[in-house]
C-alpha cells in the first residue's frame, strides 16, 4: 500500500447542470505506483478526463467531488486548499491537455510561460528561470531553443506546441503526470515522436504518468497496464495483452473490436449481432464495368496557390470509377483537403480540369457551380459534424435542404418521404428527425451530415475526416454505413483522411500526398503491406497498433 | 523589433485607406448643409426688416449665387490649403475657433474615458470573477442606471448635490474660474498647462472643475466598458490556456492578471476606442450643461445659425480624430496581440 504514489478510492465526481446533478464519475478506484505509466483508456464521456480533472483539483466550477477520496502520497487531494493546493499543482503533480496551441497562452512568449511555473515554485531569479526554461526547450528536443523562447504560440506547430506544454509540465519534476489525450489532433508521425518523447521524459526522470486516451492501440504502445472506462467506472483493468486476447468485460470486447488493426476489415469492426444486415450486402458481388467505360472523375494536373505564391497542391493527377473508393492520406498541411475541396468545386484550382462524366468543370467558378446540374453529383461529408450543420435547422431540414435547392423539391409529402428514405438509408431513426442538431449525439449527427450527402443520390461523395472527431465504436458503424452505401448505390468515395488503418479498409485504392504532391499510389492493401516510400513507410510505421504493443513492452 | 515595425507599415497602410473615406465625408456635410432648411444670408443680414439688396449682397459676398458645385470646388480648394473658412457667428476664421476649443474637449473627453476605464475594467472583472453573485448583479444594476440615465441629466443631478446641496464642487460654468490667471498655453489641457506651470494651486481649481463634467460623461460609458471586460474576462478564464496556469499552481494573481485580463483586455482596447469617438461627438449635452467651452457645443450653436464654415469644419475634424483614434486602437491592438502581426 505504502508505495502507491495515488490512490483513487471510490471516487464520484458530479456536475450540476441545467437538468440538475449529473454524476459523471460513480466510483472509479485506482491505484498508480511510482513511476508506473496506466493508460485509461474509455470513449467520450466515460468520465476519464474527469477523473484526471479531479485529481488535478482542476474541475469546472460546477464539478465538485461528492464521495470517495484521492490520495497522493497519503494525503487527501480532495481537502487541500489554498497554498497546499498550489504546492501540490505543477511541484508534485501536472497535466498535459488535449489541443496544445488552445493550452497555451496566446499573448505570452513561450519562454517566460515555462518561466512562470519554474518561478511559482523555487526561489530563483528570472535570469536563472529563463536559463532553466531554455534547458527544459533543449529536454524537449526543440530545435533552435533560444529563438523559440521568445517565439508565440501561433507561431509554432501543434506538435512543438505539445512539446513546450510538456516543457512546462515536466518543470519542477513532478512525481505524477497526468496527460489527457495529448497527441490527439496531431499527425500520426508527430503523435509518435511526442509521446516517444513524452515516455522518455517520463522514464528518465521517474516520473509516473496516467495517459488518458480514446485510442486503445495508443495505450497499448505505451503503457503496461490500461484500466477501461465506461460510463464512469472502471469497467476492466488488465496489462495490454490481457486486455485485448482476452476481455472479460462486454464494453471492452466492443471496444478492442471496434479499434481498427493492421489487418482488421470493417465487417469485423463491430460485435456479431450488429453485423447481420451488412453481410447480406457483402454477398452480392460488384458489377464489373464493361471494358472501356469512361471514368468518373478525372483530375489533371490540378494546381493550388495560395497568395503567397507557394503551392498547396501541385501537379495532381488522379481518375476514379463510378463505386470505386479511394483514399487521400498525408499529414496536415499536405494539401489533402485543398485538394478534396478543388474536386468538390468548393475552391478554385490554379491550374489543371477536373472531368466529372466526361464534362469539364475545373473551369466553372466555385462560386456559380452551385447552379451546375452536376453539383447534385459531387456531395461532401465535412470533418466535425457539430460544426458543418446549421444549429438552427432540424434534422429533417438538414436533410430536405439540398432536396429543395438542387432537386427543385416542394415541401409536403413527397419530400417528407424523401428525407424518411434518406434517413433510413444512413441508418438515422426517424424519431430524431424533428431534433436540433444539439440535441443529437456525435454518431447521429455524422449519420445527418450524410443522409444530406447522399439525399440527391450523387455519383461522387468527398469525405473529409468524417470519423476524426467520433468514437471508435462509431466510427465503426459510420465505416460500414459508407461501405454498404457504396455498394448499395454504387456511390464512389473520395475518402480523405489521416487516419491510415481506416482507409485501408474502405479504400481500394490510396494515394499518399506530402507538401501538395503525391508521393506513392497504388491499390491499398499492397501499399500499406510494402510501402515503396520512406515517407509512407514512416507514416505506416507510426501507427499505433493493438499488435505492436505488447511487443514492444516485451522487447523493451 | 519586427512585430512593431509590422504594426506601423499597417497603420500607416490604414491611415492611406481611410483618405477617401474622410473625402467622402468631406462632400457630404458639404452637400447636407445646402440641402438643409435656413438661408444663412437671411441671418446673417443686419436685421429681421433688411431688404432684398442687403441680402442679395450678403449672398454674393458668400459665394451662395454660384451653382453648388462651384462652392464645392471653392470649398475644396480652401481646405487644400488648410482653410476651413470663416465662421459668421464668431467672425474668426473656422481653424483657429475650433484650434482653441479642441484642447477643452478633449481633455473632457480623456478624463471621462479615464474614469471610466478605471472603474469599468475591475468591476467587470469582479464580476466576471463571481458570475451570478450578488457583486455580478450590482454591477449589471449599476451598468444599467448608467446607461438609462441621460448624460445632461446626470450632469444636473451632480451639479445639485455636489455644487448645490454640498458646496463641495465649484459653479459649473466653464474649465476655470474667473478669479484665476490662465497658464501660458502649451498643450492646451488646462490640467497639464498648470502643472508644467508648476501653479499648482490653478491645477487644482482646473481639476475640481473638470471633475464633474468628466464623471457624468464616464457613467454614461462605463456600462459597455464594463460588460465587454465582464464577457471577455469570462471567455478568458474559462479558456484553456488559464487552465494550464491553474495546473502550474500559478498565484492567483498572475492567474487572473497575467493570464486572464491580459488576453480579455483585447476587445476592451477596440471597445474603447469606439466609446471615445461617440463620446468626443456626443458631449455636447455635457458641455451645454457645464457651460464648457468645447467644440460640441460651438459646432452645435453654427448649426443653430445655419453657420456652413464652422459644422463642415467640426464634420471634417470629427472625421479625422476617428481615423486617428482607430489608428491609436490599431497601434495598441498590435503591441498587445502578437497574433496580429502577421495578417
Amino acid at each position: 500500500m505504502s508505495q502507491d504514489l495515488l490512490r483513487i478510492d471510490d471516487l464520484h465526481v458530479a456536475f450540476s447542470t441545467r437538468r440538475g446533478m449529473v454524476e459523471a464519475v460513480r466510483g472509479v478506484t485506482l491505484t498508480v505506483k511510482a513511476g508506473e505509466m496506466l493508460g485509461l483508456v474509455g470513449e467520450s464521456g466515460s468520465g476519464k478526463s474527469v477523473t484526471g480533472f479531479a485529481t488535478t483539483r482542476l474541475l469546472d466550477a460546477a464539478g465538485r467531488v461528492t464521495a470517495g477520496k484521492i490520495l497522493f502520497r497519503g494525503q487527501d487531494v480532495t481537502k487541500l486548499r489554498g497554498d497546499d493546493l498550489r504546492q501540490l499543482q505543477g511541484a508534485a503533480m501536472s497535466m498535459i491537455f488535449q489541443n496544445p496551441r488552445a493550452a497555451l497562452n496566446p499573448i505570452r512568449a513561450i519562454g517566460l510561460q515555462i518561466a512562470d511555473a519554474i518561478l511559482t515554485h523555487k526561489r530563483i531569479s528570472k535570469q536563472a528561470a529563463r536559463a532553466e526554461a531554455l534547458e527544459l526547450l533543449r529536454a524537449v528536443q526543440i530545435r533552435d531553443p533560444e529563438q523559440r523562447m521568445n517565439a508565440y504560440p501561433h507561431e509554432l506547430s501543434g506538435g512543438m506546441c505539445q512539446r513546450v506544454m510538456i516543457a512546462i509540465a515536466i518543470s519542477c519534476n513532478p512525481a505524477l503526470l497526468i496527460a489527457d489525450e495529448p497527441t490527439t489532433g496531431l499527425d500520426v508521425t508527430t503523435q509518435k515522436v511526442v509521446m516517444d518523447l513524452l515516455a522518455d521524459i517520463a522514464a528518465a526522470r521517474g516520473m509516473a504518468t496516467i495517459l488518458i486516451t480514446h485510442d486503445l492501440g495508443l495505450a497499448a504502445r505505451y503503457c503496461r497496464r490500461i484500466a477501461v472506462m465506461e460510463r464512469g467506472r472502471i469497467v476492466e483493468e488488465a496489462s495490454p495483452n490481457t486486455l485485448f486476447s482476452a476481455p472479460r468485460h462486454a464494453y471492452t470486447r466492443r471496444l478492442v473490436a471496434a479499434s481498427p488493426t493492421a489487418t482488421s476489415r470493417i465487417e469485423d469492426l463491430v460485435t456479431e449481432e450488429e453485423r447481420e444486415r451488412y453481410t447480406a450486402v457483402l454477398g452480392k458481388p460488384r458489377p464489373t464495368l464493361a471494358h472501356g467505360t469512361p471514368p468518373l472523375l478525372e483530375v489533371r494536373k490540378l494546381a493550388k496557390r495560395f497568395d503567397q505564391g507557394s503551392a498547396a497542391v501541385a501537379d495532381f493527377s488522379m481518375t476514379m470509377a463510378s463505386g470505386e473508393s479511394v483514399g487521400l492520406v498525408g499529414e496536415s498541411g499536405s494539401g489533402k483537403s485543398t485538394t478534396s475541396r478543388m474536386i468538390c468545386r468548393l475552391i478554385d484550382p490554379s491550374e489543371g480540369d477536373i472531368v466529372f462524366d466526361g464534362q469539364s468543370i475545373g473551369h466553372v467558378a466555385s462560386r456559380d457551380f452551385h447552379r451546375s446540374p452536376l453539383r447534385k453529383n459531387i456531395q461532401m461529408v465535412f470533418q466535425d459534424p457539430n460544426e458543418s450543420l446549421n444549429p438552427r435547422f432540424t434534422a429533417f431540414d438538414c436533410i430536405a435542404h439540398p432536396l429543395m435547392r438542387l432537386d427543385g423539391m416542394r415541401a409536403g409529402e413527397a419530400l417528407r418521404q424523401r428525407v424518411e428514405e434518406c434517413a433510413q438509408r444512413a441508418g438515422l431513426p426517424l424519431d430524431l428527425l424533428p431534433r436540433f442538431p444539439h440535441q443529437l449525439s456525435g454518431g447521429q449527427k455524422a449519420r445527418v451530415g450524410i443522409a444530406r450527402a447522399i439525399a440527391c443520390r450523387p455519383r461522387l461523395l468527398v469525405l473529409d475526416e468524417p470519423t476524426a472527431a467520433l468514437d471508435v465504436s462509431v466510427q465503426a458503424v459510420v465505416l460500414q454505413l459508407l461501405d454498404r452505401l457504396r455498394r448499395e448505390n454504387d456511390i464512389a468515395l473520395l475518402f480523405v483522411s489521416h487516419d491510415l488503418n481506416v482507409v485501408r479498409m474502405l479504400c481500394d485504392r490510396t494515394i499518399v500526398l506530402r507538401n501538395g504532391g503525391i508521393v506513392e499510389q497504388g491499390e491499398s492493401r499492397a501499399l500499406f503491406e510494402n510501402p515503396k516510400t520512406d515517407y509512407t513507410r514512416k507514416l505506416v510505421e507510426a501507427i499505433p497498433h493493438i499488435e505492436a504493443g505488447p511487443a514492444l513492452v516485451a522487447a523493451l | 523589433m519586427t512585430g512593431l515595425g509590422a504594426t506601423l507599415v499597417r497603420a500607416g497602410r490604414r491611415l492611406l485607406s481611410s483618405l477617401p473615406a474622410l473625402f467622402g465625408v468631406l462632400v457630404f456635410t458639404f452637400l447636407l448643409m445646402r440641402v438643409l432648411p435656413g438661408d444663412p444670408a437671411v441671418f446673417f443680414a443686419s436685421g429681421p426688416n433688411a431688404g432684398k439688396e442687403e441680402i442679395e449682397l450678403i449672398r454674393k459676398q458668400m459665394g451662395l449665387d454660384r451653382s453648388v458645385l462651384e462652392q464645392l470646388v471653392f470649398y475644396l480648394s480652401d481646405i487644400s490649403h488648410g482653410n476651413l473658412g470663416r465662421s459668421m457667428m464668431t467672425g474668426q476664421p473656422v481653424l483657429k475657433d475650433l484650434r482653441e476649443r479642441l484642447p477643452a474637449s478633449l481633455e473632457l473627453t480623456f478624463t471621462a474615458l479615464l474614469i471610466a476605464l478605471i472603474a469599468a475594467v475591475p468591476l467587470g472583472v469582479i464580476a466576471a470573477l463571481r458570475p451570478g453573485s450578488v457583486i455580478d448583479h450590482g454591477v449589471r444594476l449599476f451598468c444599467a442606471l448608467g446607461v438609462c440615465v441621460p448624460t445632461f441629466v446626470s450632469g444636473l443631478l451632480l451639479i445639485y448635490v455636489f455644487y448645490y446641496l454640498l458646496g463641495l464642487a465649484p459653479d459649473p460654468t466653464g474649465r476655470i474660474d474667473v478669479f484665476t490667471s490662465l497658464p501660458p498655453q502649451r498643450t492646451g489641457f488646462l490640467s497639464i498647462d498648470f502643472l508644467l506651470a508648476g501653479d499648482l494651486e490653478g491645477w487644482w481649481t482646473a481639476c475640481r472643475q473638470l471633475i464633474l463634467p468628466a464623471v457624468s460623461m464616464a457613467l454614461f460609458v462605463i456600462a459597455p466598458l464594463a460588460r465587454i471586460t465582464r464577457a471577455s474576462m469570462l471567455v478568458s478564464l474559462g479558456s484553456d490556456f488559464v487552465r494550464t496556469a491553474r495546473s502550474v499552481g500559478l498565484s492567483w494573481r498572475k492567474v487572473v492578471v497575467t493570464y486572464a485580463l491580459r488576453n480579455a483586455i483585447l476587445p476592451v482596447i477596440t471597445i474603447a476606442g469606439i466609446v471615445f469617438s461617440t463620446m468626443l461627438g456626443a458631449n455636447v449635452l455635457v458641455e451645454k450643461v457645464f457651460s464648457w467651452p468645447g467644440v460640441a457645443s460651438y459646432a452645435l450653436d453654427a448649426l443653430l445659425s445655419s453657420d456652413y464654415a464652422p459644422v463642415q469644419g467640426f464634420v471634417l475634424l470629427m472625421a479625422s480624430l476617428f481615423v486617428l483614434v482607430n489608428l491609436v486602437v490599431d497601434i495598441c491592438y498590435g503591441i498587445a496581440d502578437p497574433r496580429v502581426s502577421i495578417e
